[in-house]
C-alpha cells in the first residue's frame, strides 16, 4: 500500500499553517514598539498602585478628589487598575466555582442555584456590609476602600463568566473526555489541555461583557455614604460625584469624555486580541478566516517577546511537570458510584440549613422593623417592578425593529454594533447627573424620571440581543418570505417574530437584572443638595444604606432578591423555555 | 475456539497469552421508572495476543459499551475484566484507543496530539518527540507535525490518532468504529493501510480490537468475529475468518462469509457457528428504528430490481451500513412486506402492492399490515378511541414504554410509533399539546353517527 503521493506537494502549499515557518526572529521597529508600550504599562501600573497604599484614617486623614481635570488622567488610571485586579479576582473565583460545580454533582447542586441568587441579589445593596469589614481589615490604609471597591466590581463581573465556564465544562465533547481518561492525563494536564481551552472562547466574550457591567459597579462604589459616613475613593467615580455635589457640568463632561476614551482604549488595547488569540481555541475544526488584529500582528512580529519566551520556557516546563506530578490520577482507583442514601441525608442537611438561615433573617428582619413595614416595603417593591416592567415594554416596543433592521443590514450592523457594545459598558451613572438637572429644571416627577434612568443602563442589553437575534435568522427563510410575498405585518408575525424571540428573552433578562440593580441608584438621585426620591424599593434600600439602618437593609435586599428570583422562575425560565421548545432555528 | 496457552500470568508475552479477559462481565442501568435495563447481559470473551478481533453489532447491541468497559473507562455492573491476569482497576494502561469522531484536541499541533499520551506518562521531551515524529511518519503524515488539525481532511486527522495510539505500543489497541466517520474512498484508503502494516508484522501493538457495524469491514480486518446481539447486548456467536491474507473483496470466500453474516444477523434467532443459538426472552417486541419514507422506498428499491435483491450487493449500491439498512429490512419483514432469507431480501405480494400503489391505496395497505403485525398499535388505537375527543398524552404512552426500555430508547419508540401511526391514518398527533387524536375520516363518522 502506498503513502500518499503528494506530501512534497502539500508542503510547498499555501494550506500549510504559518506557524510552522520556523524563522530566526530578528529585532526590529515591533519590538521598539512593544518595548515602549510594556515600560509605559509598568509605570503606570506602579503609579496608580503605589497611590492605593497611601494612610486612611476616617475621618481625620480621607484623599479627596480634585475637580481639576488635568486629575483626570491618573485617575482614571487608579479606577482602571481597580477593574483589572477585580477582573483577576474574577477569574479565579470562576475556576474554582465553576470547577467545582460541574465536577462534583453535589456540589453543583448548591452551587448552580446559589450562583442563579447571587446574580439576581442587587449587590449594592451590600455595600454597606462590605465597606465597614474591609475597613476594619485594612486598619489604617486606603488598602480596605480599594478592596471594598474592588470587590463591590467583582460581584458585577464574576456570574456571568462563572456561568459561562459551568456550562463549558458541561458541553466538552464526550470522546475528548473519554481520550483523557484513557490515556491518564493528570488533573493539571487535563485542566490546561482539555477543558480552561475548550471554554477560552466563552469565558473571553462573557468576561468582555462582565468587564464592562463593571464600570457600573465602580461608578457606584467609589464614593458611597455609609453609615453616616462619606467614603470617597480616588477615582474617576467619585470625580463624578464631587462634580455632582459642586454643580459643576463642564467637569462632568470631562469625565464623560474620559470615560469614552478609557472604554475604547481598553477594548483596542485589551479586549480585540484577547478575542484575536481566543479564536485559536475554537471547538469546530473548520479552516474558517483567521481573525485577525494589529496589535497582535505587531506582538507576533516582535523578537522581543519571542526571546523573552525561551528564556521563561524551562521555568515553565519544570512548574507543568511538578503541577501534573502532584495532580496524576492514581493508577488503580476503583470508580466509586455515589450511593442513593448518601445523596439522600446530603439533600436532607441542604434543606435544615436553608431553612435554618431563612428563618434566621426573617426573624431578624421583623424583630428590627415589624410586619407592618414589611408590607409598606413590599408595595414598594411592587412600584418598582412595575417601573422595571414598563421599562421593557417600551425598549420592546422601540429598540426591536431597530435591532431588527439593524440585524438584516450588514453595513449598519457593521457601524452599529461596537457603537452598541460601548453603550452597554458604559456607566449610565455618570449621565444621571445630567438627567436629574433636567429633572429638576422641568419640575418633572421623579417616580417617572427614574425609569428614563433605569433604562438607561439596561435597555441597550435587549437592542444588542435583539441584533444578534436577527442575524442568525437564516437568509433562505428570509428568502422564503419575499417570494412567497409576505406583507410585512404578516413576516414579522410569522418569521421575524419567532426567530428572534429567544434572543429577546436573553436581552429582556439581562436588562430586567440591570434595571433592578440600578433602581438602587435612580430612585434616589441628587445635584448639589438637591435631592429626588422616588417611591420604591430601590430608593429604600439607598436610603437604608446611607443611614446604616440594618433591618431595613437586610429587608430592603431580601424583598428585592425575592421579587427577582420570583420573577425569573416565574416568568423568564418558562419563557426560555418556550423559545428552546417551540422557536429555536434549527 | 480460542486459542489459549497454558501460563497467563502476568508478564508473558507468549505468542497467545490473553491480554484480556472479560468474565461474565453485564452492565446495567437504572430506569426512571424504576427497575434496571440492561446492556450487555453476561459476556465472556477474550482477547489474545497476535489476533485482530471484530465486535459486530448493530446499534443497542453494547458493542461501544463493552469495548470502554474492557478498557478501564467503564466499570462492570457485574464480572470482572482481567488484563494480562491482573483484575482491572480504572483505565487499563495496556490500551490505546482510536475513536471515531478522532477526539484530537484542535489548539494542539498534529505533533503535540500525538505525543499527548507519552507526555501524560511522564516520558522527557525528547523521547516524547522522538516517537511521535516516527510514529507520524508510520501513518504517512510526516511534514505535517506543525500542522493543527482544522487545516487536515477527515482522513488524516484518524492518522493522528492511529499515531497518537502507536506512540504509546499498547498491548490492544482498540478502534471504535475508526472509519465511519470517513467518506468511503478515505476509509478504504485508511483501512488498507492499517491492514498492511498488520500483514508486514510491523503494527505497534500486539492485538487488535475492532468495534464496527459494517460486515464487510469485520470480515477484513478481523481472524475473528463476535457477533453480538440486540437488546440486550450479548454475545450470539463466533465466527473464525480463516482467509488468507491480503484478502480479495471479491474471493468466493469472502463473500460466502459475508453472506453468512448478513443471514445472521437479520435472523436474530438463527444460531452462529457452533454457539447455540440465543432464546428469545420474553420481551415487549420493539419497532425497528426505520421510518414509513425509509419503509416505502427499499420496497420500491427492491420492487425495480425484479423482486429479490442479495443484501450485501443492496447495501453496498447504496452505501448503506447495517445499522442504516437491517432496520427498514426488519420493519419490512415484519409488516409482511417482505421475507428475508439466507442473505436475501424477497419482496411479498402485499409488498408489491404496496411499492406500486398510488398514495391513497398505499395508506390503506400499510394500515391493514401495520395492525396485523404490531399488537401494540391496536391497542393504542383502542385507548385513543375510547377517550374519543380526549385524546391520549404522550406521558401516558412513554410511561408504558419505559417498563421496558431505557428512557432515550421509549422516546424513539415513541417516534416510530408516532410516525407510522401517522402514515397509517390511525390517529392524528397535536404535537403542541403531545396528546394523540383520533384521525380526522373516524371524527366525521362519528360526528355522522351522533
Amino acid at each position: 500500500m502506498s503513502f500518499p503521493l503528494s506530501i512534497k506537494d502539500w508542503r510547498n502549499s499555501s494550506f500549510f499553517s504559518p506557524q510552522a515557518d520556523v524563522k530566526r526572529p530578528t529585532f526590529g521597529l515591533s519590538d521598539v514598539a512593544v518595548g515602549l508600550g510594556i515600560l509605559a504599562l509598568l509605570y503606570v501600573v506602579a503609579r496608580a498602585g503605589a497611590q492605593s497604599l497611601v494612610k486612611f484614617n476616617p475621618p481625620e486623614v480621607i484623599p479627596s478628589v480634585d475637580l481639576d481635570p488635568r486629575n483626570l488622567p491618573n485617575y482614571a488610571a487608579r479606577s482602571t487598575l481597580r477593574m483589572f485586579v477585580a477582573l483577576g479576582f474574577s477569574t479565579l473565583f470562576t475556576f474554582v466555582y465553576g470547577y467545582a460545580a460541574a465536577r462534583s454533582r453535589r456540589a453543583e447542586r448548591v452551587l448552580v442555584p446559589l450562583l442563579d441568587i447571587l446574580q439576581s441579589v442587587p449587590v449594592l445593596g451590600f455595600l454597606s456590609v462590605t465597606v465597614t469589614a474591609f475597613i476594619a481589615l485594612f486598619r489604617g490604609s486606603l488598602l480596605g476602600l480599594e478592596a471594598a471597591s474592588v470587590f463591590a466590581i467583582f460581584t458585577g463581573q464574576a456570574w456571568n463568566m462563572t456561568f459561562s465556564f459551568y456550562q463549558s465544562l458541561r458541553s466538552v465533547p464526550h470522546e475528548l473526555e473519554e481520550m483523557t481518561g484513557l490515556y491518564r492525563l493528570s488533573a493539571w494536564e487535563r485542566f490546561t489541555r482539555l477543558e480552561l481551552p475548550a471554554s477560552m472562547i466563552g469565558l473571553v466574550w462573557n468576561g468582555m461583557m462582565s468587564f464592562g457591567g463593571g464600570w457600573f459597579f465602580l461608578a457606584a462604589s467609589e464614593a458611597i455614604s455609609v453609615l453616616n459616613r462619606q467614603y470617597t475613593l480616588p477615582g474617576i467615580g467619585s470625580y463624578v460625584a464631587a462634580a455632582v455635589e459642586a454643580k459643576n457640568l463642564l467637569a462632568l463632561g470631562w469625565a464623560i469624555a474620559t470615560m469614552v476614551i478609557l472604554i475604547l482604549l481598553i477594548d483596542q488595547f485589551f479586549w480585540k486580541p484577547l478575542v484575536t488569540v481566543a479564536d485559536r481555541y475554537k471547538l469546530e475544526l473548520s479552516a474558517g478566516e483567521e481573525r485577525r488584529f494589529w496589535l497582535v500582528d505587531l506582538w507576533r512580529s516582535a523578537a522581543l517577546p519571542r526571546y523573552a519566551g525561551l528564556l521563561v520556557q524551562p521555568a515553565i516546563r519544570g512548574a507543568d511537570r511538578w503541577l501534573s506530578r502532584a495532580t496524576a490520577v492514581a493508577l488503580d482507583r476503583p470508580r466509586r458510584e455515589p450511593s442513593r442514601a448518601g445523596d439522600l441525608a446530603y439533600n436532607a442537611v441542604l434543606i435544615l440549613i436553608t431553612a435554618g438561615l431563612a428563618g434566621a433573617a426573617v426573624r431578624f428582619v421583623l424583630a428590627g422593623v415589624g410586619l407592618a413595614e414589611t408590607g409598606r416595603a413590599a408595595l414598594l417593591g411592587l412600584a418598582t417592578a412595575g417601573r422595571v416592567i414598563a421599562l421593557l415594554i417600551f425598549s420592546t416596543v422601540v429598540w426591536t425593529p431597530v435591532g431588527v433592521a439593524i440585524g438584516f443590514s450588514p453595513k449598519l450592523a457593521r457601524i452599529s454594533q461596537p457603537l452598541v457594545q460601548i453603550l452597554a459598558s458604559f456607566p449610565a451613572n455618570f449621565l444621571f447627573p445630567f438627567a436629574t438637572l433636567g429633572f429638576i429644571k422641568l419640575g418633572a416627577n421623579i417616580n417617572w424620571g427614574s425609569m428614563l434612568l433605569m433604562a438607561l443602563g439596561a435597555q441597550w442589553y435587549l437592542l444588542f440581543n435583539v441584533i444578534g437575534g436577527a442575524q442568525s435568522i437564516p437568509a433562505d427563510l428570509r428568502e422564503m418570505a419575499a417570494n412567497t410575498g409576505l406583507r410585512r405585518s404578516r413576516e414579522w408575525r410569522a418569521l421575524i417574530g419567532p426567530g428572534i424571540f429567544g434572543s429577546w428573552v436573553t436581552g429582556a433578562v439581562t436588562a430586567s437584572g440591570g434595571a433592578w440593580n440600578a433602581s438602587i441608584v435612580s430612585e434616589l438621585v441628587s445635584w448639589g443638595n438637591t435631592t429626588l426620591r422616588a417611591n420604591g424599593l430601590g430608593a429604600y434600600i439607598s436610603e437604608a444604606t446611607s443611614k446604616g439602618d440594618w433591618p431595613r437593609i437586610v429587608l430592603g435586599v431580601g424583598l428585592m432578591s425575592v421579587f427577582v428570583v420570583g420573577l425569573n422562575r416565574l416568568v423568564w425560565r418558562p419563557l426560555y423555555d418556550l423559545a428552546e421548545r417551540k422557536y429555536r432555528l434549527g | 475456539m480460542i486459542l489459549q496457552s497454558a501460563n497467563t500470568g502476568s508478564g508473558d508475552v507468549g505468542q497467545n497469552a490473553i491480554l484480556l479477559n472479560a468474565e461474565r462481565v453485564a452492565k446495567t442501568f437504572p430506569l426512571p421508572a424504576g427497575g434496571v435495563q440492561t446492556v450487555l447481559e453476561e459476556v465472556t470473551f477474550q482477547v489474545a495476543a497476535g489476533e485482530v478481533v471484530a465486535l459486530l453489532g448493530r446499534s443497542g447491541s453494547g458493542k461501544s459499551t463493552l469495548l470502554r468497559i474492557l478498557a478501564g473507562l467503564i466499570s462492570p455492573s457485574h464480572g470482572n475484566v482481567l488484563a494480562n491476569g491482573m483484575p482491572l482497576k480504572g483505565p487499563n494502561s495496556g490500551v490505546a484507543m482510536v475513536f471515531q469522531s478522532f477526539a484530537l484536541l484542535p489548539w494542539l499541533t498534529v505533533q503535540e496530539n500525538a505525543e499527548l499520551g507519552l507526555f501524560a506518562r511522564g516520558v522527557s521531551k525528547e523521547i516524547c518527540e522522538k516517537e511521535a515524529l516516527h510514529a507520524l511518519s508510520m501513518v504517512g503524515l510526516e511534514g505535517f507535525e506543525g500542522a493543527y488539525p482544522k487545516e487536515l481532511s477527515g482522513g488524516m486527522r484518524q492518522r493522528v490518532g492511529f499515531a497518537r495510539a502507536f506512540v504509546m505500543k499498547p498491548e490492544v489497541l482498540m478502534m471504535d468504529e475508526p472509519f465511519s466517520a470517513l467518506d468511503v474512498l478515505t476509509a478504504e484508503n485508511l483501512r488498507g493501510e492499517i491492514s498492511d502494516l498488520w500483514e508486514r508484522g510491523v503494527f505497534p501493538a500486539k492485538s487488535i480490537l475492532v468495534v464496527t457495524h459494517n460486515i464487510e469491514e469485520a470480515v477484513l480486518l478481523a481472524d475473528r468475529i463476535v457477533i453480538l446481539g440486540a437488546n440486550p447486548g450479548c454475545i450470539r456467536g463466533e465466527v473464525k475468518v480463516d482467509i488468507p491474507r491480503p484478502r480479495d473483496k471479491k474471493g468466493p470466500r469472502f463473500v460466502a462469509l459475508v453472506e453468512y453474516i448478513y443471514t445472521v444477523m437479520t435472523n436474530p434467532q438463527a444460531p452462529v457457528g457452533e454457539f447455540p443459538s440465543v432464546k428469545p426472552s420474553q420481551r415487549f417486541p420493539m419497532l425497528p428504528h426505520a421510518r414509513s419514507g425509509g419503509i416505502s422506498g427499499l420496497l420500491e428499491i427492491i420492487y425495480a430490481r425484479g423482486g429479490r435483491e442479495d443484501l450485501p450487493k443492496l447495501a453496498e449500491s447504496l452505501s448503506l451500513e447495517v445499522d442504516d439498512l437491517l432496520p427498514a429490512v426488519d420493519a419490512s419483514a415484519l409488516l409482511g412486506f417482505a421475507e428475508v432469507a439466507h442473505g436475501d431480501v424477497t419482496i411479498t405480494e402485499a409488498g408489491k402492492e404496496f411499492a406500486t400503489a398510488g398514495v391513497h391505496r398505499s395508506h390503506e395497505i400499510f394500515k391493514e399490515q401495520v395492525l396485523k403485525s404490531v399488537p401494540f398499535l391496536s391497542t393504542v388505537l383502542e385507548a385513543i378511541r375510547q377517550k374519543k375527543d380526549g385524546g391520549i398524552g404522550k406521558d401516558f404512552l412513554l410511561d408504558i414504554l419505559d417498563e421496558h426500555f431505557s428512557e432515550s430508547e421509549s422516546l424513539r419508540q415513541f417516534q416510530t410509533l408516532v410516525d407510522w401511526g401517522r402514515y397509517a391514518q390511525l390517529f392524528e398527533y397535536n404535537a403542541d399539546e403531545e396528546r394523540l387524536y383520533p384521525a380526522e375520516e373516524e371524527r366525521k363518522e362519528e360526528l355522522a353517527d351522533a
